[in-house]
């Protein structure tokens, strides 16, 4: 365990050079001059872009090497210090403790529902291969996540918020707010995780120790949960892992369309801006998010399947 | 069972959200980046949280706000301006002139419009404001309404001078903000004007256009800003809200390199304008035909939008004709010919509005029937003012907006003035509009005034440094639950506290 837990912080730690150094490039590498888009973020279009964009590269000191700005960057990480905003001027680690606080609900939110919508089909589906249902499960997977984030979310919120006046279209604050976002990513999750676990329950459905639980009397019920569930379980979540790619891509769309702040929503308008330390912060949160996930996922898998245990 | 365990769990959610009802909910485009009033100002001015020394009406004449009168020296180079007794901040403290002039101050060392005007000193003298001046300025009143000289409490800011929090003394005052989206106000309870007629207003950045729409369609906001145009016929046949539009004094002009072998005669900038279908442009992509810039000026700019002005038309053939005499001629495909140099230019354009892409793309096939070559790349705002600078810009298609301050003079004075600006002319100077700018500008009687406006609009329709192609509209959508909603053209104060609940 305290090996593994070693293993993942080097790579935590890996992760946020690399993500940090890319990112401070790939900005770097872009065209344009960034005092002049710092200058058009800060003080919007209207203004006189040209004396505001001296001002603020002498402020920021933005003709300085590239090579002595990465290497402060590198530095003030070490003292766990993100840096300030160059638009806001707000502490990074400030900022992104809000955006980034909500997030993590959101993505939880999402995980959650589409993990009560997901699954459940597919068990329904894999018990009965070729049925309605399980037909019906793949018609609506199959369309549900060709369709993408910011479409389903606008179908949503027409249906759930004008016609039926259910929730508020946008915004937040509460839980109301935070369902249409959070509903509009767990269906792209679900549609995924429900063929996933349709497809491990059939397989497992088919396995002898299946069937003799079935022979031996036990009723469906006890079967499915006994027999069928741990076992299906074992893929559906390993496939998390790979959703949250899915879920990072989805956030970002899903945070603009419903005005809900948010770590996407930051780094979309940072990456405009030319906010090169916001971009490397929300970016390094991202990466670091995916070695907690992928960690947890093994973890759980282990958890699920005793024979990986011995491999970790 | 699980649906309908979901439906009864809405409803029961739907009657608790009633209890709330009581905020006034307003939505619109403006995220709250940080709290510097040159940078987000705007919101908090439009929001009535802080106040300027002058304000405007909605027809763009000057009005006191905190200061009730002001004056000017003979000789034009020092103006007063006596604050009212009664006003005080959020925090209790009264509004000084020493407060206002240790906020004009900093506005003036900062990045906001006070550091274009030829101001030498700024003090306080008893209730009065002084301002000097190194030379008269007659657009001084009209500066004193923008947002970035907004007037913030002492305590405002922190020790390097910085704005700390937003201590205003509007008839609202910050309940809690959530950068960059959310503004929660409540009545200040100080208003030198009266309690406001709702008391708590919940503001909600919504980038998103279609999304603010839904949120009027959905009554889950009371107040919606700046609706785009495809929504707006929609939103008119719903029963329950109430659309205003008001042109606003904001142009889409095509700013040309009057430098450039291009567009270096008038006749050719001539051409430009009369191959341009503004009906069509305004019809298919604004949705409202009357938004055709027949001139620079909108209409919401009295004395500045001359009705009797011979109006920009498109006339295929006479663009044709006179691009012939500035010694264009057809080539092989189609496309103008000079000296073995084609017609061919980048239109530059951003989508920070998102109207002017496909404004571009409509003015590349308009362009084309008289044989100009046209490249739409769409880019950054500040890439306008930067290829400005290096001289690589050819054509740009931008939105202008000449209510910075309620006085044009000083944009013109920017735009047009010697060697032009970012956002103004590139490559072209004309001396007779650079004296009557001059003129305009230690000006203040508006009888004298007005022969040397008409001048300048004459010139500029004549000589075309910008072609105009649209003005510009804002539409606002209000829920019929409130009465008492103004729209402001200018944008300068939206009126929050004189709303309130329909009977």
């Amino acid at each position: 365990m305290r090996r593994f837990l070693l293993t993942r912080l080097a790579q935590a730690g890996i992760v946020a050079l690399v993500v940090g150094a890319l990112s401070f490039a790939l900005m770097h590498a872009l065209p344009g001059d960034p005092a002049m888009r710092i200058a058009a973020g800060r003080y919007g279009p209207d203004a006189r872009i040209v004396d505001a964009a001296e001002k603020v590269r002498l402020e920021l000191g933005l003709d300085r090497p590239w090579a002595v700005q990465l290497t402060d960057w590198i530095g003030s990480l070490a003292r766990f210090d993100l840096g300030h905003s160059l638009v806001t001027g707000a502490p990074v680690l400030e900022e992104l403790k809000v955006q980034l606080g909500a997030s993590v609900w959101l993505a939880g939110a999402a995980l959650l529902l589409s993990l009560l919508i997901g699954p459940t089909i597919g068990v329904f589906s894999g018990l009965r291969p070729g049925s309605l249902t399980d037909r019906l499960g793949l018609v609506g997977a199959v369309i549900l996540r060709a369709m993408p984030p910011f479409v389903l979310g606008l179908i949503l919120m027409l249906v759930l918020a004008i016609w039926l006046g259910w929730l508020p279209p946008a915004g937040f604050g509460s839980w109301r707010e935070l369902l249409l976002p959070a509903l509009t990513l767990a269906l792209g999750l679900a549609a995924v995780s429900s063929q996933v676990t349709r497809n491990a329950i059939a397989a497992v459905a088919k396995a002898p120790y299946f069937a003799f639980a079935r022979h031996k009397g036990l009723p469906e019920a006890v079967v499915v949960r006994r027999h069928g569930l741990r076992n299906a379980a074992i893929p559906v979540v390993s496939f998390l892992g790979l959703q949250a790619i899915y879920l990072v891509e989805g956030v970002v769309v899903v945070e603009s369309i419903f005005a809900y702040p948010g770590i996407g929503h930051a780094l979309v308008h940072a990456i405009i801006e030319r906010d090169v330390p916001m971009v490397q912060g929300t970016a390094l949160v991202m990466g670091l998010m995916f070695v907690v996930l992928a960690a947890t996922v093994d973890l759980a898998s282990a958890w699920l399947d005793p024979r990986l245990r011995s491999t970790q | 069972m699980l649906a309908a365990a979901l439906v009864i769990g809405f409803s029961a959610v739907g009657n608790s959200g009633q209890a709330q009802a009581q905020v006034l909910k307003v939505a619109g485009p403006w995220e709250i980046g940080g709290i510097d009033p040159a940078q987000t100002g705007y919101v908090f001015s439009r929001l009535q949280v802080a106040e300027t020394l002058v304000s405007a009406d909605p027809s763009g004449k000057l009005v006191p706000a905190l200061a009730e009168a002001w004056s000017v020296s003979d000789d034009g180079l020092t103006w007063r301006f006596t604050m009212r007794t009664n006003a005080i901040f959020h925090d209790g403290t009264p509004v000084t002139a020493e407060a206002a002039a240790a906020g004009l101050k900093q506005a003036h060392a900062g990045v906001g419009v006070l550091t274009q005007a030829p101001i030498s000193k700024i003090a306080s003298d008893g209730r009065d404001v002084v301002i000097q001046l190194e030379k008269p300025f007659a657009a001084l009143p009209a500066y004193l309404v923008h947002f970035s000289t907004i007037i913030l409490a002492p305590l405002s800011f922190d020790d390097s001078g910085r704005v700390a929090k937003i201590i205003g003394s509007g008839p609202y005052k910050v309940k809690s903000l959530t950068p960059p989206l959310k503004l929660e106000l409540e009545d200040s309870g100080k208003w030198w004007g009266g309690a406001p007629g709702i008391g708590d207003v919940s503001y909600l950045a919504v980038g998103q256009g279609e999304t603010r729409a839904l949120m009027a369609e959905a009554g889950a906001a009371d107040l919606v800003f700046s609706m785009l145009p495809v929504s707006v016929d929609r939103l008119k046949r719903n029963p329950m809200l109430d659309v205003r539009i008001a042109t606003i004094p904001r142009t889409r002009i095509l700013k040309v390199n009057a430098g450039s072998s291009f567009f270096d005669d008038a006749e050719e900038r001539q051409a430009l304008s009369y191959a341009i279908d503004r009906a069509g442009i305004t019809k298919v992509i604004l949705r409202n035909a009357e938004l055709a810039a027949t001139q620079l000026f909108p209409p919401a700019l009295p004395g500045w939008h001359m009705p009797d002005l011979q109006p920009l038309t498109r006339d295929l053939d006479r663009a044709r004709q006179l691009l012939t005499e500035a010694g264009w001629t057809p080539g092989a495909d189609g496309i103008l010919e000079q000296d073995g140099e084609r017609f061919s230019v980048t239109l530059l354009t951003y989508s920070s509005w998102p109207e002017l892409p496909p404004i571009a793309t409509a003015l590349q096939a308009q362009l084309r029937e008289v044989g100009i070559d046209v490249k739409v790349s769409v880019g950054n705002s500040s890439e306008i003012p930067s290829r400005h600078q290096d001289g690589t810009l050819e054509m740009g298609l931008i939105s202008r907006l000449y209510s910075i301050v309620p006085d044009p003079v000083g944009t013109l004075l920017q735009d047009y003035g010697p060697g032009g600006s970012d956002w103004g002319a590139m490559g072209w100077s004309n001396d007779e509009l650079h004296s009557v700018v001059e003129q305009l500008a230690v000006t203040t009687d508006p009888e004298e005034r007005a022969p040397l406006q008409r001048r300048a609009v004459e010139i500029l329709q004549e000589e075309l440094p910008s072609i105009p192609v649209t003005w510009s509209e804002l539409a606002v959508v209000a829920n019929k639950r409130i009465t008492g909603v103004q729209i402001d053209p200018l944008e300068v104060n939206y009126g929050l506290a004189s709303i309130r609940w329909a009977e």
